[in-house]
């Protein structure tokens, strides 16, 4: 059986989330690998919870909010996206996590199509990469 | 001019809001009143000031009638401006600019409302609902070198010709070219700086309808041959459409295309001394030139530059157009996500006057409606301190967007205003002590369902599908 990779998505309630819906409303192909997370702002999006779906098995993270400047429903949420996930993604490196396993970007509430998108690129980018199997390397070193 | 009557109502003009705080049911807002230098309470537009300026002639660009007309350094903005008074250009008035003046305004008035030590002033006043509506800008045409607007004295914008052909404006209606005569041909160019991937992509409503007026109107004063250049002709609304079929009946020519260039460089003898329209004429199927006298640019409609400033200052969001974002595109055209702040006319996105009537009346009502209530209902999804894990660091009060974090320096904990706060996180998020939670989206939350989407099925019928 081939590699079906393990991808979490935290999308913010009022972009992407939206996005997301709409593509399902509208019957837009996507893959089953995607599960998506709510939040109500990526500003919410705590490193850790990266950090956190790496470790408990997923293969692949997406943070997905609004278009920076003005579309975040919070004035500036995503401005605090914009500046923790870079760092995140620095992290991640030095854990040995491949960047093409972390994917953050913004979509708009009207922009369904680009979320299919990004859900049939990203299973595609991350199935090419393999499992990633930190869950086991955790428990190993633990042992 | 009813609303500058009515006893309840206060109308602040020519004032600016200078900061906003607090929340629904209880905004104090901070307005910076600018100087008329006339007393508003004395002046009761008699207009004798302006005949006994020291200016005899006017000779400063009127800003109403576009630049095609002149006013003097003390001038009424337009003839209906409410309220009825006079206003003076410090960048004009002698007075003002040098001290040195005979003050011949002042001697003209017999009520003495000129004042010409009136200072800037700021008034804070607290009310419990705020309607945003700060309206739009038109697309300035130059930012189109290829259209020639700015470059060829002819070519004007939809609201110059406007002014030309209004009875009040500066050539009392009379439809004339830059030299005074009259043109034979006229072309107006539809979508200057709307449904385009270059500049604006929205279409901007109005200016179907502007146009066909202006080509209405024009035909009537001139008699001239008017084309129309448009895209797609946009004629929605009440005996919208019926108009747009007059114009067909009155001979009005329509050229479905959009014009590639207006340029004054003649190829056949009947161009000399004309602009000529590029265009290609989609329908016939065939580029076309048209010599024409005038040139009439349909500008579309754009959010005011400081649109970005206005919405931090009301912490409302916007669009990806710019326009201020209503709470939903159908079911909440007025509010916005802020309680308390609504939204009307065309901040929100281009729309005509009876459209902007209606969205005002609801954001009026809305209002009212909010107000007579007497209480608000809030959603519960916001963040709360744990006053045991706060560590002071403040860090929290600098990420809200809508500071709703206050701190209390006698308990030495930040607290969270549960009117304020919309729920976004942020300083859940931030918070280095963790002792902030956001109430249905808390840390334990969150990581149970990574915990819950990442668990292995236990047996092929617990697989996932």
């Amino acid at each position: 059986m081939s590699f079906e990779p393990k991808i979490i998505a935290f999308l913010c309630n009022w972009c992407t989330y939206t996005a997301a819906d709409a593509a399902g409303v509208a019957r837009m192909e996507q893959p089953a690998n995607v599960d998506v997370i709510r939040v109500m702002c990526t500003g919410r999006v705590e490193p850790m919870f990266v950090l956190k779906a790496f470790a408990e098995g997923a293969d692949g993270v997406i943070v997905s909010g609004c278009h920076p400047p003005g579309d975040c429903h919070y004035t500036n949420g995503n401005f605090k996206t914009f500046r923790r996930m870079p760092l995140l993604e620095n992290l991640l490196s030095q854990f040995g996590i491949d960047k093409g396993r972390f994917h953050w970007g913004w979509i708009s509430g009207a922009e369904a199509p680009q979320w299919a998108e990004l859900t049939r690129n990203f299973t595609d980018q991350v199935r090419g990469l393999g499992p990633l199997n930190w869950k086991d390397q955790i428990a190993s070193k633990e042992d | 001019m009813d609303a500058g009557r009515h006893p309840n109502i206060t109308l602040l003009t020519y004032s600016e809001v200078a900061h906003v705080s607090g929340y629904v049911g209880s905004y104090k807002v901070a307005i910076r009143k600018k100087p008329r230098y006339v007393n508003e309470e004395l002046c009761v537009g008699c207009l004798q000031c302006i005949e006994g300026c020291i200016y005899k002639e006017a000779k400063f660009s009127d800003e109403f009638q576009m630049g095609l007309g002149k006013r003097k350094p003390v001038y009424l903005p337009f003839p209906q401006a409410t309220p009825q008074v006079v206003v003076i250009d410090p960048d004009r008035c002698i007075q003002l600019k040098t001290g040195k003046c005979k003050k011949t305004c002042s001697d003209a008035c017999d009520r003495k409302a000129i004042d010409f030590e009136q200072k800037e002033e700021t008034v804070e006043v607290e009310v419990g609902a705020i309607i945003v509506s700060t309206g739009f800008e038109t697309f300035d045409a130059a930012r189109l070198p290829y259209y020639g607007y700015g470059k060829y004295p002819n070519v004007y914008t939809g609201l110059e010709v406007e002014r030309l052909t209004s009875a009040s404006g500066p050539t009392g209606g009379e439809v004339v070219l830059r030299d005074g005569t009259h043109p034979k041909s006229v072309a107006i160019v539809h979508c200057v700086g709307s449904r385009d991937e270059n500049t604006n992509r929205w279409c901007s409503r109005v200016c179907c309808m502007y146009s066909l007026k202006l080509a209405h109107m024009v035909k009537d004063h001139t008699g001239a041959q008017v084309y129309n250049f448009y895209i797609d002709m946009r004629t929605p609304g009440k005996s919208y459409e019926e108009f747009y079929d007059k114009l067909l009946g009155e001979g009005v020519q329509f050229i479905r295309g959009r014009v590639a260039e207006v340029t004054d460089w003649a190829v056949r003898p009947e161009e000399e001394g004309k602009l000529v329209i590029r265009v290609e004429d989609t329908l016939a199927g065939a580029v076309r030139r048209i010599p024409v006298d005038m040139v009439i640019l349909s500008t579309g409609l754009e959010p005011q530059a400081d649109a970005a400033q206005v919405a931090t200052m009301f912490g409302i969001s916007r669009s990806a157009d710019g326009f201020f974002a209503e709470a939903h595109p159908k079911l909440r055209p007025v509010e916005t996500n802020t309680e308390g702040v609504f939204l009307a006319g065309c901040a929100q996105g281009p729309r005509d006057v009876p459209d902007t009537v209606a969205h005002a009346g609801a954001a009026a009502s809305m209002t009212i409606a909010l107000l007579n209530r007497g209480e608000v209902t809030i959603s519960p999804t916001v963040a709360n301190v744990d006053e045991k894990l706060c560590s002071a660091c403040k860090t929290c009060l600098s990420v809200c967007p809508y500071q709703a974090i206050t701190f209390s320096a006698d308990k030495n904990v930040a607290s969270v205003n549960d009117a304020l706060c919309k729920g976004c996180g942020t300083c859940v998020a931030t918070c280095p002590a963790a002792a902030i939670t956001g109430r249905h989206f808390s840390d334990e939350q969150i990581v149970a369902q990574i915990e819950g989407l990442l668990r292995e099925p236990k047996t092929a019928e617990g697989a996932r599908p």
